[in-house]
């Protein structure tokens, strides 16, 4: 590379940006599956279980993502596991996002009436099947928008994956503008790239979050 | 002991002995005695805050016990190795908030318990909707969702699919308190209908009138005790003040 900002450059640029969509994708599938265990962790019946969920929550939430990505990389070769900049990125991830979609989670589970529980409770279900088929159903209805709102936060998140040298969006931008020198020009093209992924998922999130509130039907209650 | 016997041979379904309930400091149940016979409708009445709720909530173990005995079914409800889902497959409990499950249709909130907790098949499961429906009126709506549905409506449907699981008791927690006065007279309807059917029933209620016509036994509930207990004539004649009282500003 060198020169002025070619269609190479470019072609560059788009690759690091199917990256990140990539890396999205990972994060929420990986960090939705942690996400569903920590969630049913929090609310097990279990109190050693409901112990190490919070503990794990808290210390992830306490921890910068940046951190958790360099100890991964890092801290995974020294003992024995040896990680590309993919399994670090996706790994920190995972471990990242599973513990907000699991908080978020589990208060959407927790906002279904405890009435449910009881009515479910009352036919003899199963905690299993209370679960399944009264509790989660509707938890997945109230979740919705929330989800879909943190995943524009996974997808500015993925650029702390060019940390460990993984070429995402960011990561690919960096690169060019060592050989260009136009630092605005590229990171204006990035931040309108970036923008462009997360502005339709935001957009998304609002409208579901609109029309959540509308019942299909009015309800009568006396 | 001799309660035991007495349930094993069919007379008595439900049955508490000397029941003691704390909530923290606040004694809620202090000594409540009373049962019902098979086929019998019990109107348990009082104050609020009596005790009356929690009472019928003891007796499907959605409160546990302090001390005393309870025996529903057969069953000593105060074991802490009861079978609970076999305990809630004998016994229905309709609340005053209907709680209907609201993701699922009528036929589906019908169904859901039989085929997973009795393995009954989808095709049985829906007939005996079909059944459980047509016994509350409410046949034209089987596919609807809930909140489609009216307040009393929904209040049916769900005694509907308590009935579907088929129990030897039901209890009914102020079903038509948050219903007004046409609604209410539906569901009561249907719930006289199961009394003309035999159904056992325990039914914490307001509607005195109802429960004159209705109950078999009548249980006045004060300060957490049974404060008086006898048959459906306690409410024309009451031979203890605080009855009177009661009824006289409840009427
Ligand atoms: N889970 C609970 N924790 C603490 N206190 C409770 C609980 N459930 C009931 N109580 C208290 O126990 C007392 C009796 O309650 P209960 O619901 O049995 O009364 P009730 O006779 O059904 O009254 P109402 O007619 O208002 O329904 C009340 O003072 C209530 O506040
Ligand atoms: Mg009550």
């Amino acid at each position: 590379m060198g020169g002025s900002l070619n269609v190479n450059h470019l072609a560059f640029l788009a690759n690091g940006a199917l990256w990140t969509i990539g890396l999205s994708l990972i994060a929420l599938v990986g960090g939705g599956l942690a996400g569903f265990v920590v969630a049913l962790a929090r609310i097990s019946p279990l109190r050693a279980v409901r112990i190490l969920a919070a503990g794990y929550v808290q210390l992830i939430q306490g921890t910068p993502l940046l951190v958790i990505m360099f100890l991964t990389y890092f801290g995974l070769p020294p003992l024995g596991i040896t990680v590309s900049p993919l399994t670090a990125a996706s790994v920190s991830l995972t471990v990242y996002v599973g513990a907000y979609l699991g908080e978020i989670w589990r208060g959407c589970i927790e906002s279904v009436p405890k009435q449910q529980w009881e009515a479910a409770e009352g036919l003899a279900l199963s905690r299993t099947q209370r679960m399944m088929r009264v509790i989660l159903p509707q938890a997945v209805r109230i979740a919705t928008p929330p989800t879909v709102g943190f995943m524009v936060q996974i997808i500015k998140n993925t650029s702390l994956a060019s940390v460990v040298g993984f070429v995402e969006l960011a990561r690919a931008g960096q690169i060019i503008n060592n050989a260009l020198f136009e630092p605005f020009l590229i990171y204006l093209i990035i931040a309108v790239v970036y923008f462009a992924l997360c502005y339709p998922v935001s957009r998304l999130s609002r409208r579901l979050e609109a029309s959540q509130g509308r019942p299909r039907l009015s309800v009568e209650t006396a | 002991m001799s309660d035991i016997a007495n349930v094993a041979t069919g007379a008595t379904v439900v049955a508490l002995t000397n029941v003691h309930k704390s909530f923290g400091p606040l004694k809620v149940l202090d000594g409540v005695t009373f049962d019902v016979a098979r086929g019998d409708v019990l109107c348990i009445i009082g104050r609020s805050g009596s005790g009356k709720s929690t009472a019928l909530r003891c007796i499907d173990r959605f409160e546990t016990i302090d001390s005393g005995e309870i025996v529903v079914c057969g069953r000593k409800v105060h074991d802490p190795a009861l079978d609970l889902r076999a305990l809630r497959q004998d016994v229905g409990i309709v609340f005053q908030s209907y709680n209907l499950f609201p993701h699922l249709t009528i036929e589906e909130n019908i169904t859901l318990a039989p085929t997973c907790v009795k393995g009954t098949s989808k095709a049985e499961a829906r007939e005996q909707a079909r059944a459980a429906l047509a016994q509350v009126g409410l046949s034209d709506k089987i596919q609807h969702y809930p909140e489609q549905l009216s307040g009393g409506q929904q209040q049916r449907a769900a005694i509907a699919r308590s009935l579907a699981m088929r129990p030897k008791v039901m209890l009914f927690d102020e079903v038509t308190s948050a219903l007004d006065p046409e609604l209410t007279g539906e569901v009561l309807k249907v719930i006289e209908g199961l009394a003309a059917d035999g159904m056992t029933m325990v039914m914490v209620t307001h509607e005195m009138g109802f429960a004159r016509s209705i109950a078999d036994r009548v249980v006045f509930m004060h300060r957490g005790k049974v404060h008086e207990h006898g048959t459906a004539a306690v409410l024309t004649t009451p031979t203890t003040p605080e009855l009177a009282q009661f009824l006289g500003t409840g009427l």
